[in-house]
């Protein structure tokens, strides 16, 4: 890949308030292509509020979401225009939900679900949706059989497991996860992060995944960055920022982790 | 191929009254191509932290660590990555891995991860657990549910799977039996007759004499720390 | 209160000044959805208060009116609103199609081709077509105005999936002048082709839910469908029992209590028009009183 020196995604000096409150406090980084970056911090440390102000779904009140895009090489995406950012949302952005239900289509079944973004993106050939559907509901493990299921009918875990189908099937370069492990069972966590993970180095994927969860950022991230009370405390290799947390915050944070 | 140049490493323990703990100082070693040095002293003298600063796995304060053209100290974490990706390889002691994931995967994945073709990784990875004496019924299991000396063996094919031009090996030898034993020591032999550069700690004395070129006493750089 | 008492085609002159702004917009802007300010008319929402809106607005008192319902004009709701704008704007009606300048719908198009100098203003009682998957009003909105209708395709992928092929018969959504995505109130899709290049001009009026639309005389209306299913303009595989036509829009109607059934044109006018030039269908003949007595059963056929 000719861009690989490139960033493809660099964040400069994010910031968001509410009110007095800090969201999140002159955050930066680049994140290279192939890389995955885990952000890590208590409940109310900000790091969904960065995740949201990166991905659009928030406006930051200051700062760059710098994106290498495909046709005009990077661009500002807090200042394009709302079609141009959603567009990118649907082609080589996507979004994982914590909860599968923010994500799917309940009333839509699991084929139908997966062909969205296909139809979105000018797809016409009923056959080649539904190919490409069942396609990847295998890849994520779920059975071709439950092509035309509605997500209703699905467990927790396959409901997650379509909902990556979903936000990857138009082979977008940067995917968003809030929290995705979060409630699941231990067994089905395994599970998903083993099949992330696999989709993550098949399909070269970059991703920032926000989680409390430290296991899951050892397993899936590259990179991490530990935030506090708005602000990046500590940011550097997964390993090396838990295994040697130089801030005060990312040593309590790691001593706190139950051992099994 | 892998040169330390006063580095120093000091633990400041925030949440212990910030407590700040001198473990090494004024490191300097260089390891040619082709060469093993081990790493000797007593438990706790910070032969694993000095191992674990030249993987970028504890950071280092002060100095200097080239591994080639690359000085893991000022690097970028994507520069650590691709460095730990192409050239700087790392048997540790413990395995550890997504669960679920086949034995045959582990093993093979650094070498995809280089862009080796899926068959020729699977043939590389095959010919190590075979080697290494790991039954072909487990290939296909998650090492997880193994056998301690199971484990250690998949973590070793794993490590050997890509011809790193760099290589830590922490204990590579302990808790095996004669004959795997044996295999590793070739292996080292073999990593060393293509020009790998090889750091190693060996409590295994007869596998130190036999495969290490020199040895460095780490307690010379810890000496007058511990106070 | 005498009917002298009320303004001219019962609305007052500010609120038909109104509804013409908006159904001058939603014909600037073909297939945009115009919000405008609905009023409570002397007739329950889903019985064509958008319509009859509508009508008012653009009626003249020389026009000559006719509503047909499902395509029938002596229907239940067809006649009310006939008597309504005789009562309030003593316009003259007519059951003619030909005849009539303006011609109130629910339902239906006349099978007979409409000219310029005719308004055909269409009963709507869901405008929004994305409104089946996308519950949120601001969302619809959006998506219309950033042109995101793939959302509309999944709901014929939905259909194709359950039924093998796309079930969707009535309120088939179509793409206008390659913008906007609209929804044609529930015509059947047999007349989906005659909206489009139609020679006279086609208003939309939705009375609950406040909005108009419009499509201009031959404007480009095209069916959404796959390029391998793609949109077929259906109708019973029967000729009409009546007028023996085989190009019009049928409906089925059980006759006795053995399940005899019959199809008869659902356009009245059109299927009173070919029996006076003589055509005679199968049934025609065998059932002397239902061919005379009956223009077509007041049924309610879905």
């Amino acid at each position: 890949m000719s861009r690989a020196d490139q960033p493809l995604l660099s964040v400069k000096s994010l910031s968001k308030f509410y009110g007095a409150h800090i969201g999140c406090k002159d955050v930066s980084f680049d994140l290279y292509p192939g890389e995955v970056m885990g952000i890590v911090g208590e409940s109310g440390s900000g790091k969904s509020t960065l995740l949201n102000c990166m991905a659009g779904h928030l406006a930051p009140d200051r700062g760059e979401v710098v994106f290498d895009t495909r046709a005009d090489g990077p661009r500002d995406t807090v200042q394009m225009s709302e079609p141009e950012r959603r567009m990118l949302s649907r082609t080589d952005w996507a979004f994982v939900h914590q909860h599968a239900r923010d994500g799917l289509r309940m009333g839509v079944s699991a084929g139908g679900n997966v062909g969205e973004r296909l139809m979105a993106v000018g797809a016409r050939n009923y056959g080649d949706i539904r190919g490409k559907a069942t396609d990847w509901l295998q890849r994520v493990e779920i059975s071709a059989d439950r092509v035309d299921d509605r997500p209703t009918t699905f467990s927790g875990g396959m409901q997650q497991r379509l909902q990556i189908a979903r936000n990857l099937v138009t082979g977008p370069r940067l995917v968003f996860m809030d929290e995705p492990t979060g409630g699941l069972d231990v067994s089905v966590q395994a599970r998903l992060l083993d099949l992330v993970r696999g989709l993550v180095r098949d399909m070269g994927l970059s991703a920032i995944i926000v989680t409390h969860d430290l296991a899951v950022v050892r397993l899936l991230a590259d990179r991490l960055m530990v935030m506090k009370s708005g602000h990046v405390v500590e940011a550097g290799l997964t390993d090396q920022v838990l295994d040697d947390p130089q801030h005060a915050y990312s040593q309590l944070l790691v001593s706190s982790v139950l051992q099994v | 191929m892998i040169e330390l140049n006063n580095v120093s490493k000091t633990f400041t323990l925030h949440n212990q009254g910030s407590a700040v703990i001198n473990v090494l100082s004024g490191v300097s070693l260089s390891v040619a191509r082709g060469e093993c040095v081990a790493l000797t002293g007593a438990s706790g003298a910070g032969k694993s932290t000095l191992m674990r600063m030249i993987y970028g796995n504890y950071l280092t304060q002060a100095g200097e660590i080239k591994i080639g053209e690359t000085d893991l100290v000022k690097a970028e974490p994507r520069e650590v990555i691709a460095l730990r990706r192409e050239v700087l390889g790392y048997v540790s002691q413990f395995l550890r891995v997504v669960p679920r994931v086949p034995t045959i995967d582990v093993v093979s994945e650094p070498l995809r991860a280089v862009g080796a073709t899926s068959e020729e990784a699977t043939a590389r990875a095959e010919e190590l657990l075979s080697k290494l004496n790991i039954p072909e019924r487990l290939w296909s299991l998650s090492p997880t549910t193994f056998s301690g000396g199971e484990q250690q063996r998949v973590n070793i094919a794993r490590g050997f799977a890509h011809s790193y031009p760099a290589m830590l090996l922490d204990e590579p030898t302990a808790s095996l039996d004669a004959a795997n034993r044996e295999v590793v020591l070739s292996l080292i032999e073999e990593a060393k007759s293509r020009g790998a550069a090889i750091i190693g700690i060996f409590h295994d004395e007869a596998a130190r004499e036999r495969v290490c070129d020199r040895e460095i006493d780490v307690t010379e750089f810890t000496r007058g720390q511990a106070a | 209160m005498s009917e002298s008492a009320y303004n001219f085609a019962y609305l007052d002159e500010q609120t038909k000044r109104m509804i013409r702004r908006a159904i001058l917009k939603g014909l600037a802007i073909p297939g945009y959805q115009v919000p405008f300010a609905s009023r409570e008319m002397p007739m329950p929402y889903g019985w064509g208060t958008g319509g009859v809106q509508v009508s008012a607005a653009v009626l003249h008192p020389e026009d000559t009116f006719k509503v047909i319902d499902q395509g029938a004009d002596d229907t239940t709701n067809a006649v009310s609103i006939r008597t309504f704008f005789e009562k309030t704007a003593q316009v003259k009606t007519t059951t003619r199609t030909s005849e009539a300048r303006v011609i109130q719908t629910r339902h239906r198009i006349p099978e007979e081709g409409l000219t310029e100098d005719q308004i055909l203003v269409y009963q709507v009682p869901i405008p929004e077509p994305l409104r089946f998957l996308e519950p949120r009003e601001s969302e619809t909105r959006k998506m219309h105005s950033l042109e995101e209708y793939g959302l509309m395709h999944v709901k014929l992928y939905e259909d194709i999936s359950r039924h093998g092929h796309i079930a969707t018969s009535y309120a088939y959504p179509v793409k206008v002048e390659d913008r906007y995505v609209m929804d044609p109130s529930p015509i059947p899709k047999f007349d989906n082709p005659k909206l489009g290049d139609m020679a006279a001009i086609q208003l939309f009026g939705a009375g609950r839910e406040q909005r108009i639309y419009a499509l201009p005389p031959y404007t480009k209306a095209v069916s959404l469908d796959f390029e391998d299913h793609p949109f077929e303009a259906s109708k019973a595989d029967h000729p009409c029992g009546l007028c023996g036509a085989e190009d019009s829009y049928l409906d089925e109607v059980i006759v006795d209590d053995e399940g005899g059934r019959m199809f008869v044109c659902s356009d009245t006018d059109y299927c009173e028009g070919r029996r006076a030039k003589g055509f005679v269908g199968a049934m025609a003949a065998t059932d002397q009183m239902a061919a005379t007595t009956m223009t077509k059963p007041t049924l309610e056929v879905l």
